[in-house]
């Protein structure tokens, strides 16, 4: 049997890559891309703490699932603003992206 | 070893180098498809994990919707995607040490609970987590409200999407 810590110990290594792209990126779409990675890694949080603790309950695959919708969200907003820096600065380098700077 | 725990260790080893290539290759295009491969490692995960149902919706809304619309975009800007220059910023050591930092830290913290070593309980055969899971969703002494809640922050976010992209007309 696989105990819970292998599943957490993955998921934090994964978050931890996540993590990475995010701060070392300079491509906004891959920054997008590292903040998937980290929301992916807490779902498989989330889903091994209800199989393994609490699996008659079904509250961590609803809590997974909302997850899911809001990083759907998430990316379609971001994405939809990236496109638009994008016809107006003709970058979507991160540290170009400063209209909000005095 | 049982087969089990060979599946894990072949899916996690493919998963994480996948994400590595995912924040670390030049090309932007090459970059989403080993993020394809990330999010199929971890459908793999929920299936080892008994959650058929957040395993399908894994693939149809992270591969299906997710990271085509990310491929898009990347073909929208395209010019930007095949530069030549770094990919990483001047801080990328500094967010390598924090993400090793982060990674050592929540290691260390799990290593000291004391269910660290928990095995999975066998879920009664009997049980059907999908139509449990269903039934909860759209239950009101369920999850009826954060479902609904869910909705309208999706069609929220996409009214919003389309607006901010909308091509300006002056």
């Amino acid at each position: 049997m696989i105990p819970i810590s292998w599943y957490l110990i993955f998921a934090a290594a994964l978050f931890a890559i996540g993590l990475f792209g995010v701060l070392a990126r300079k491509n906004a779409i891959a920054i997008l891309m590292g903040i998937e990675l980290m929301l992916n890694s807490v779902n498989i949080n989330l889903v091994a703490f209800w199989r393994y603790l609490n699996p008659e309950a079904i509250n961590g695959q609803v809590f997974a699932i909302i997850v899911l919708a809001v990083a759907a969200a998430e990316v379609a907003v971001g994405l939809a603003l990236i496109i638009s820096v994008y016809r107006k600065r003709n970058t979507i380098v991160a540290e170009d992206i400063d209209m909000l700077k005095f | 070893m049982t087969p089990l725990q060979i599946i894990f260790i072949i899916n996690a080893v493919i998963t994480l180098f996948a994400a590595i290539k995912v924040v670390t290759s030049r090309n932007l295009v090459h970059a989403a498809l080993w993020l394809i491969l990330v999010f199929f490692g971890i459908a793999v995960f929920f299936v080892m994990l008994d959650a058929g149902f957040l395993a399908v919706a894994q693939v149809v809304i992270y591969i299906g919707a997710i990271a085509i619309l990310m491929i898009f975009t990347i073909m929208l800007t395209r010019r930007v995607a095949k530069d030549s220059g770094a990919q990483l910023n001047s801080n990328w050591w500094g967010g390598g040490i924090l993400a090793l930092i982060m990674f050592a830290g929540i290691t260390w913290i799990l290593t000291h609970w004391q269910r660290f070593q928990t095995t999975a309980p066998t879920i009664p055969a009997t049980t059907d987590s999908v139509r449990q899971l269903g039934v909860g969703l759209v239950s009101p002494n369920g999850f009826l409200l954060p479902f609904e809640v869910a909705s309208v922050l999706l069609v929220a976010a996409l009214i919003g999407a389309i607006m901010v992209a909308r091509e300006q007309k002056k």
